[in-house]
């Protein structure tokens, strides 16, 4: 624990270092041999300490410490306090009040606080929320900025060329409103507390737990007090389970629990692999003559290249200041390893269409998230014995209309509607302990997120033709706008972003300007803006499959794209104190949460798990 | 003697977040900001929490001042192990103008009601870095105090506190009653975990008003203004020490 906060992040770090030798906690440097693929005599640092690489029944050091786990029993668990888990718990609530039934609804969220961890937009479509808490004006929803002006364009180097939104483009904003997500998240969490949900912030699901029949039993919080080493610390305490007889999973994109899950009940044997984008985000606040409320701007075009999806937002808010959020969106099926989204939104900022709305202004905040796009195609099974998923997590985001928010909040009540017959019977035939509930699935499939989707699901692959994003737009003017999107084919995605990647060898390093410090800025002084933070005696929570891959396959092969996709500067190969050679360092205290690094490491070898609860950014109304 | 604990606890923005000031420079933005318990008043708890699980002490209250989110501060308290809470209610105008002379004085009328044998605080707030309750409230019941405490054992009816100082480590025995502020390496605060929350949800937090304590929380501090601290400027580099003996002279410090 720190003093004072006048100190600057690095003085925190060099004060936690020190108050770590004080306390004997500095871990060994330990020396693994490597494996044995590989032909080198250089033995690799170790990195990962992690449990989950490297278990704890085997440990020595784990001999005689205490691993019971305190058990509590409820409903309904939700794993995520995002838009889809807040809305299934308030509608699981809404229907026991509405029957007077009594129901358990207990919802995790590894956030300190309802909405901490949320980054979106955000051009709200208010559809599920009308249906979820129709009289959300009432109730003083943070909905306060109705979209006025809907701009999009393509922009060049130095141009811009406009592109008119004709009524029936999914890009159409008429009807939706700019929200600040992370403040519409808390106001959704003081919803569901008043519904009588109980939720617990700060806390992270860090494990599924299943009964003896393979179903799924409930989640397991996280230990704490493990320290960098993995070793047990004197405030080591084992997380809590909660046992539920359903268990929904909205953890948000690419949410680590669902992907353990994928591969134990199998949930993606019959879809495509997921495919993602990275969005970047920056809260800024500007000169008021340039302030136009409910203004949308999207574009696409510079400074990615035809074949880079992605493209920019920037959204005027309406909320007593002159506040902008805007940001890019870069797919992360890119091919180039020495692209960097970071660097590519900072350089974006200087275009001549956007730099003069935020010359005069400053920024207050940044982060950044991993998004899906795969759409209808990579959606996964949604069911299992014992649970089911909602929200990003399998992924509903309507990729061209770039909302996400309203199909997410519909699969979360969906859930909640389907599931609530059973956990409230009094006695339910069932095969397996945890409750199956197939119903889900087939209630999403008939409802307007299915056609939704079906109707959008051929755009983005759309894009993966030699004219790339401009063969996309012809597509999309042809197929979705005239036709409706009735085509009979589904045109598929080109596998997992992971292996988009070219050699370094075969591609060209970009030349990103340097930031000048009033529109750009460096990552480090960015990352400090997302108010991230850990506990710093903890494992690093990016675990490695395989401590050496990263220096013998990630930066051989791809000159270490890590160092270029992570948002926030986790990953950093250093020179090794012997002078020869790199390593990998992970600087696990910076992370935001993103995903990305899980998504879009070529050797897949990193596995994002959760770190104490209560870690990660502090976002405030992103 | 009652075996009673009063531990004071604050909300404060949390120390790894980014401060920004308001556009009118009235104060800080603390809507929606992430807060969390001021470090060193959990190091206060787990010491108190402590000495209850020595069994030197019976039981321990934590107090926090504020609006209705201290309750949450409080809440934390009670997962690490406070018996009962207590939320004194300051809002809006007054919270904005609430000092270490208003929480002093609450403290000791507190102390006073709950017959307090000890009160154990932070040595510092991480927001206003003020170190003045402890010692204000110290005065305000003439008790003696224990600042800056490293080390807290009783002895008897005697507390020995070993107390940071410029110079080293200072140890002193002063009588109970007493207050005692606590610094960064009296001890390691346990984790709150999660069925310790649900449990500290059955535990009782009574709500007061500071006119019922008898407490007036005009302050004696009007705050004009707040500014960021002036940005660093780049610093220039010369050749030789001629160059330096110039520049030095330019600026006319020299």
């Amino acid at each position: 624990m720190l003093p004072a906060s006048r100190y600057s992040t690095k003085a925190h770090r060099c004060l936690r270092a020190l108050k770590t030798a004080q306390t004997e906690h500095v871990s060994p440097q330990l020396y693994t041999t490597l494996h044995r693929r590989a032909c080198s005599s250089v033995s690799t640092p170790r990195i990962t300490t992690h449990y989950t690489i490297h278990p704890r029944e085997k440990d020595p050091r784990w001999e005689g410490i205490e691993m019971e786990r305190f058990a509590d029993e409820a409903d309904v668990v939700i794993v995520g306090g995002g838009p889809a888990g807040l809305s299934a718990a308030i509608r699981l609530k809404q229907l026991a009040n509405e029957q007077e039934k009594e129901l358990r609804v207990c919802l995790v969220e590894k956030a300190s606080q309802i909405g901490a961890h949320t980054l979106s937009g955000a051009c709200l479509e208010p559809s599920s929320l009308n249906e979820l808490i129709p009289d959300w004006k009432e109730r003083g929803a943070p909905l306060n900025t109705p979209v006025t002006e809907d701009v999009f364009s393509i922009l060049t180097e130095k141009y811009r060329i406009p592109v008119p939104i004709l009524p029936g483009l999914p890009m159409v904003n008429h009807g939706n409103y700019i929200v600040r997500l992370g403040n519409f998240v808390r106001w959704l969490g003081e919803q569901a507390e008043e519904l009588g949900v109980e939720l617990y912030p700060g806390y992270a699901a860090s494990e599924v737990l299943f009964h003896e029949d393979g179903s799924v039993k409930g989640v397991a919080t996280n230990d704490v007090g493990i320290a960098k080493d993995g070793s047990p610390k004197d405030v080591f305490e084992r997380g809590m389970e909660l046992h539920a007889k359903v268990t929904i999973f909205g953890e948000g994109c690419h949410g680590h629990l669902a992907k353990q899950l994928y591969k134990h009940f199998n949930l993606r044997e019959n879809c495509e692999p997921q495919t993602y984008a990275i969005g970047l985000k920056e809260v800024w606040m500007i000169d008021e003559k340039k302030w136009r409320p409910g203004r949308v701007e999207h574009s696409v075009g510079w400074p990615l290249n035809r074949n880079t999806y992605g493209g920019s937002f920037l959204y005027h808010l309406n909320e007593g200041e002159p506040l902008v959020a805007l940001g890019l969106v870069v797919g992360l099926d890119y091919t180039n390893p020495y692209l960097s989204p970071f660097r590519e939104f900072q350089r974006w900022k200087h275009h001549p269409f956007v730099a003069p709305t935020l010359e005069g202004g400053h920024r207050i905040a940044y982060g950044a998230r991993a998004l899906n796009e795969g759409g209808l195609q990579s959606i996964p099974k949604l069911t299992f014995p014992g649970g089911l998923l909602i929200g990003c997590s399998p992924g509903f985001m309507n990729v061209p209309k770039i909302k996400g928010t309203h199909t997410a909040m519909k699969s979360g009540m969906l859930a909640a509607e389907t599931i609530f017959a059973k956990v409230t019977a009094e006695d339910v035939e069932s095969e397996t302990a945890g409750l199956h509930v197939p119903e889900y699935a087939e209630a999403l499939k008939s409802s307007w997120v299915w056609k939704e989707l079906h109707a959008v699901r051929n755009i983005r692959p759309s894009f993966h033709n030699y004219f790339g994003l401009y063969g996309g737009m012809i597509y999309t003017g042809i197929f979705y706008w005239i036709f409706r999107g009735k085509e009979p084919w589904t045109l598929k995605h080109c596998g997992l972003d992971a292996h988009q990647l070219k050699p370094a060898k075969d591609c060209t390093p970009i030349e990103y300007p340097k930031p000048d410090g009033k529109i750009s800025f460096d990552l480090l002084s960015s990352v400090a803006l997302s108010g991230t933070n850990h506990e710093g005696d903890q494992p690093p929570h990016l675990t490695l499959k395989d401590d050496s891959v990263p220096v013998n396959r990630n930066l051989a092969v791809f000159d270490g794209p890590e160092q270029r996709f992570c948002p926030a500067g986790v990953y950093e190969y250093v020179p090794l104190e012997s002078g020869d050679g790199m390593r990998l360092q992970i600087n696990a205290q910076n992370c935001v949460h993103c995903k990305t690094c899980d998504i879009k490491d070529p050797s897949q070898n990193i596995n994002w798990v959760v770190p104490e609860g209560g870690g990660g950014p502090a976002y405030n109304g992103m | 003697m009652s075996g009673r604990v009063l531990v004071g606890v604050k909300r404060v923005i949390d120390y790894a977040v980014k401060i920004r000031v308001k556009p009118d420079n009235s104060g800080v933005v603390t809507d929606g900001v992430k807060h969390s318990m001021n470090p060193f008043c959990e190091i206060a708890v787990e010491e108190a929490v402590k000495l209850k699980e020595k069994k030197l002490i019976k039981e321990v209250v934590a107090v926090s001042c504020g609006p209705q989110q201290a309750q949450e501060t409080i809440r934390t308290a009670l997962a690490m192990g406070a018996d009962r809470g207590i939320h004194v209610q300051v809002t809006g105008k007054d919270y904005e103008t609430l000092g270490p002379l208003q929480v002093s004085k609450i403290l000791a009328a507190l102390a006073k009601k709950e017959d307090a044998q000890l009160i154990i605080l932070g040595k510092q707030a991480i927001d206003d870095d003020c170190n003045q309750t402890g010692q204000m409230t110290a005065a305000l019941l003439d008790w003696p105090q224990g600042t800056f405490a490293s080390e807290v054992s009783m002895e008897g009816d005697k507390l020995k506190v070993v107390r940071e100082i410029d110079g080293g480590l200072e140890m002193i025995k002063i009588n109970t009653p007493a207050v005692v502020s606590a610094d960064l390496r009296l001890n390691t605060p346990r984790y709150a975990t999660l069925p310790n929350i649900m449990k500290a949800k059955k535990k009782k937090i009574a709500n007061v008003n500071p006119a019922d304590l008898g407490v007036d929380l005009t302050s004696r501090v009007e705050i004009l203004r707040v500014d960021e601290p002036p940005q660093r400027q780049a610093g220039v580099k010369v050749e030789t020490v001629d160059d330096l003996v110039g520049k030095l002279k330019d600026t006319g410090r020299i």
